[in-house]
């Protein structure tokens, strides 16, 4: 069964070129259904998979199917190739799943839209690329689902091409992708020529036992971070990902939430023995970044006013935290804040694409308020992924974060620092959004007075439903999109149980579930923190966190619905830290300019010494043409002195004959 | 081979001023018939000092052959096209080619005839059959035989080439010089020629 | 016996002869005295076979004069031939008045 594995991208594309050929004939809402058809299919086939892997012995839970062989040339033989190993398994398990509701949602969001079809053409392709880049044998494979999610990506976000900023923000993901796909294309140089071949598990093997030296280790794995901070929007190139909130909020989940952007993650942890082998600064620098930036992303998170905007910064801060992970040792942490934070965040930016669709597509926070009414399943589930992402116990987003935390104690104090904080504050700001979109006064003016200043302070005098056009209520939204969030609810709320540690209450046989079934796959890289004051002391550690997301969660009540804090929002933060713009501004004057440099330089050495050499040829020609004067006489001359030049040789240099 | 006598010296160098002057007439004469008559003088000198060297059979064929049919064929084709007016010796359009020839002149005489004189005691003298005479073996026609035999012998082949060669150069020279009606009334890139 | 002079002095008549010829062939402008000049240089070719077909003692330097002078009589019909077409269309041409090939 396992040898089916090629199916799981392969129904995916097999949608895709569906949709290609027949996709307007089908049109809306056909089209939906038969790329939603497709993933589950994949799903389908992805959980047969995993049932067939359960059922072997732990050391043998991998299957290599090649399809042919790929690139033959010479030393460097590549072949197109799936592993289906206890990670791939995973990953592609909670990705087609998660893919299917993201796409049944999409049914209900896109009906009416005039590209419908298209749509799901380029969703379809997405998965397909996405569940390359997991099942990926070797570095190629998961180079080319790399680039693939990056096209669709840029694709999708710039799907309402003709509004300019849009389609801006779908060159600037592609763009700030590439810089990183630079780096994985010189790991993927360096990895060849030191073990001579990508695949993973001959370079995992050779560092394992040994035989990749550290400096190349480090080498490939920071080439790799590069990689990964480019696709999961860490910080320095972490830009991307709040523009690319003008794609439409299902591409803002599935590739913003819960896929693509985890595939740097996915990445470091396939390569997790050369992290291993490498030198101690290497993990420190991945768990570094990965703090910072999830401290960052926090802060600019509590003092933005688009809903989508304060969840593509959670996102970029979330996925610090799992950077953090992966630097700390904690690879099954990694993965299992991978799989919450998927559903809680996929969960979170579709209700927010319900409550969008629902507020006639309005998006400013300060003009919802008291939605709860209203949108009642919308409301509920947004807060089932509030709980989870703030980190509420038993939720599944508080079992997972704790994990993580863990690590990062056992690894240093100041990492644990830094979590802590982050986590105070990703608590404020949910809580924040979640009270002025559900709850407080209903605040949207009319929809005729849109263009009116948004001045309107949360908490000022309510302004009036009604509008001289008729009235505007809120409504829910149909039933194809209320039941993707109720599942995301569910797994929201009970994805914890796949790792929950040994606690009080918790029977020790159903714990650690994940942790187990990957440790075939990391067992090298794990970080082995049994005999630290950390893990000997978890239960002050739940205390801590519990106390840390009370503390947040109360702040963000006492400010944004008893308002008898003033809020604190500067424009430091509302603007990311003026980081976004000090990139612009030196790419277009001082980056300009060196970028001019270079072209120049082409075109006058590089340009100059191709045309200077024809331009020599033909002043040399154009001398060496007057020789020809055409007179038979003189060149009867010349002929006679070559005879004597001929003649002298001979009998002067040579003797004679 | 004895030393050779005074006789012999003074029809070498009677040869020797023939053929010189001969040829500095061909360079020098303005008149190209005059031209031709030197030509006809060096013919001739040559033709002494193929005698001189026992070559006898090619003394005649120089007389017959250059003197007698190529230098009249020359003489009609002056007449016939009528070139026979004297052409201005003094100018020279090309302004290098009088220095150019001179110095070419110069160095290739020097220079064969430094040659020439170093290799004299190089050479072997006699080392082949031998050349045969009429006074050595009494034999008056012994010079025309040797050589029939060499020719017809060793080097039929070339010689029947050489008949195809004549025939194909006379026959080609007719093709190439008839007049056709046609083209009677000129050609495009026809033009005046420059004056002489 | 036959008294024969050197053969040296012969190569040195010839080799004048020879370089005579070659000066003319480039002063001269006239294309029949041009062609008279080539007439010259091959006789001076025919007198050096002939000297060294005494020197060596081998008969066949005067078949090679005997070759020679086919060739140079086919020679002769043919280059006339060729000055005869080119006068005939432009009387009074010199080898100067023929330079189209000049680049």
């Amino acid at each position: 069964m396992a040898d089916l594995v090629w199916l799981i991208p392969a129904f995916p594309l097999a949608g895709f070129l569906l949709i290609l050929v027949f996709g307007r004939r089908l049109g809306d809402p056909k089209a939906g259904w038969l790329a939603t058809a497709m993933v589950f299919a994949s799903f389908v086939v992805s959980v047969s998979v995993y049932f067939d892997l359960l059922g072997r012995e732990e050391d043998e839970r991998e299957t290599v199917v090649t399809l042919f062989s790929w690139v033959p040339l010479g030393s460097l033989q590549v072949d197109l190739a799936f592993l289906a190993d206890p990670l791939s398994v995973a990953m592609c398990l909670f990705v087609t799943f998660i893919a299917g509701l993201i796409h049944m949602f999409a049914i209900g969001y896109m009906h009416g839209d005039a590209k419908f079809s298209k749509f799901f053409l380029y969703l379809n392709l997405f998965v397909f690329s996405m569940t390359l880049l997991v099942l990926g044998e070797n570095l190629l494979v998961t180079f080319l689902g790399w680039e693939g999610v990056g096209t669709c990506s840029y694709l999708l976000i710039a799907f309402w091409h003709t509004r300019e900023s849009a389609a801006t923000a779908g060159k600037k993901a592609f763009i700030t992708n590439r810089v990183g796909d630079w780096g994985f294309m010189l790991a993927m140089f360096l990895a060849f020529g030191a073990v001579g071949s990508l695949s993973y598990s001959a370079i995992n093997e050779a560092a394992e036992v040994g035989a990749l030296a550290a400096s190349t280790a480090s080498a490939i794995a920071i080439l790799l971070l590069v990689g990964a901070v480019g696709k999961s929007a860490q910080l320095p190139l972490y830009i991307w990902l709040p523009d690319a909130m003008e794609g439409p909020t299902p591409v803002s989940a599935l590739i913003h939430a819960a896929t693509m952007v985890t595939g740097g993650v996915f990445l470091l942890t396939r390569v997790n023995p050369i992290i291993a082998a490498s030198y101690d600064w290497v993990p420190t620098t991945i768990a570094w970044i990965g703090a910072i930036t999830a401290l960052f992303a926090a802060t600019i998170a509590l003092a933005q006013n688009d809903i989508k905007k304060v969840l593509a910064y959670s996102t970029v801060s979330q996925i610090g935290y799992m950077m953090l992970a992966v630097g700390t040792g904690g690879y099954v942490a990694a993965i299992f804040h991978m799989v919450t934070h998927a559903a809680f965040k996929a969960l979170l930016f579709l209700g927010a694409g319900s409550v969008i669709h629902g507020m006639n597509d309005e998006q400013d926070m300060r003009k919802m308020g008291a939605l709860r009414k209203f949108m009642p399943i919308t409301a509920g589930t947004f807060i089932v992924g509030w709980l989870a992402i703030a980190g509420v116990p038993p939720f599944s987003g508080f079992w997972s974060k704790d994990e993580v935390l863990l690590f990062a104690l056992a690894d240093s104090t100041l990492l644990y620092v830094v979590g802590i904080v982050t986590a105070v504050l990703t608590a404020f700001y949910m809580t924040r959004q979640v009270i002025m979109v559900f709850f407080g006064e209903a605040r949207w003016t009319s929809l005729a007075n849109d263009d009116e200043a948004p001045e309107v302070a949360e908490g000022e005098e309510p302004v009036e439903t009604h509008h001289a056009h008729g009235e505007f209520k809120p409504h829910e939204s149909p039933a194809i999109m209320w039941i993707p969030l109720v599942v995301l609810a569910g797994l929201a709320a009970l994805a914890g149980i796949l790792n929950v540690p040994e606690l009080f209450g918790i029977p020790s046989n159903s714990s650690y579930k994940l942790e187990e079934w990957l440790h075939p796959v990391i067992e090298f890289g794990e970080a082995d923190i049994s005999g630290t004051w950390a893990y000997d002391n978890k239960y002050i550690l739940v205390g801590i966190a519990v106390a840390a997301v009370a503390i947040g969660a109360a702040l963000g009540w006492l400010v944004y619905l008893r308002k008898q804090i003033k809020p604190w929002e500067p424009s430091l933060f509302a603007n990311g830290w003026y980081y976004d713009s000090a990139i612009s501004w030196f790419m277009g004057n001082p980056g300009r300019e060196g970028f001019q440099a270079v072209a120049d330089f082409d075109a006058t050495i590089v340009d100059g010494a191709v045309t200077g050499t024809a331009v020599a040829v033909k002043t040399t020609a154009g001398e060496v043409r007057k020789g020809q004067t055409g007179y038979v006489r003189q060149y009867a001359g010349v002929i006679g002195i070559g005879v004597v030049l001929l003649l002298g040789w001979f009998v002067v240099i040579r003797g004679i004959l | 081979m004895t030393d050779a006598t005074f006789l012999e010296y003074v029809v070498f160098f009677s040869a020797a001023v023939m053929i010189l002057g001969g040829a500095v007439g061909v360079i020098i004469m303005k008149n190209p018939v005059h031209a031709a008559l030197g030509l006809v003088l060096t013919l001739f000198g040559v033709a002494v000092q193929f005698v001189a060297q026992q070559a006898h059979f090619l003394a005649a064929v120089q007389v017959i052959v250059y003197a007698g049919a190529i230098v009249v064929l020359f003489l009609f084709v002056i007449m016939l096209l009528g070139v026979d007016e004297s052409m201005d010796l003094s100018i020279e359009p090309i302004p290098i080619q009088r220095p150019l020839a001179a110095v070419m002149g110069v160095g290739i005489v020097g220079l064969v005839g430094a040659a020439i004189i170093r290799a004299r005691d190089a050479l072997d003298i006699n080392p082949g059959t031998g050349v045969a005479n009429a006074s050595d073996t009494g034999n008056n026609d012994a010079n025309v035989q040797q050589l029939a035999t060499n020719l017809y012998g060793d080097h039929v082949f070339a010689f029947q080439l050489t008949s195809v060669l004549l025939i194909v150069a006379v026959a080609g020279t007719v093709l190439m010089t008839r007049k056709w009606p046609r083209d009677e009334h000129g050609s495009s890139a026809d033009h005046e020629s420059s004056d002489v | 016996m036959i008294a024969v002079i050197e053969p040296t002095w012969y190569l040195l008549l010839a080799a004048l002869l020879f370089g005579i010829g070659a000066f003319g062939l480039l002063v001269r402008r006239n294309p029949l005295i041009m062609f008279m000049c080539i007439e010259l240089m091959l006789n001076a070719a025919n007198l050096t076979f002939v000297a060294l077909a005494t020197q060596l003692g081998d008969i066949n330097g005067q078949t090679a004069v005997f070759f020679v002078m086919v060739v140079a009589a086919a020679e002769v019909v043919v280059g006339l031939g060729i000055i005869v077409s080119i006068l005939r269309r432009r009387p009074g041409a010199t080898a100067d008045d023929l330079a189209e090939l000049k680049g």
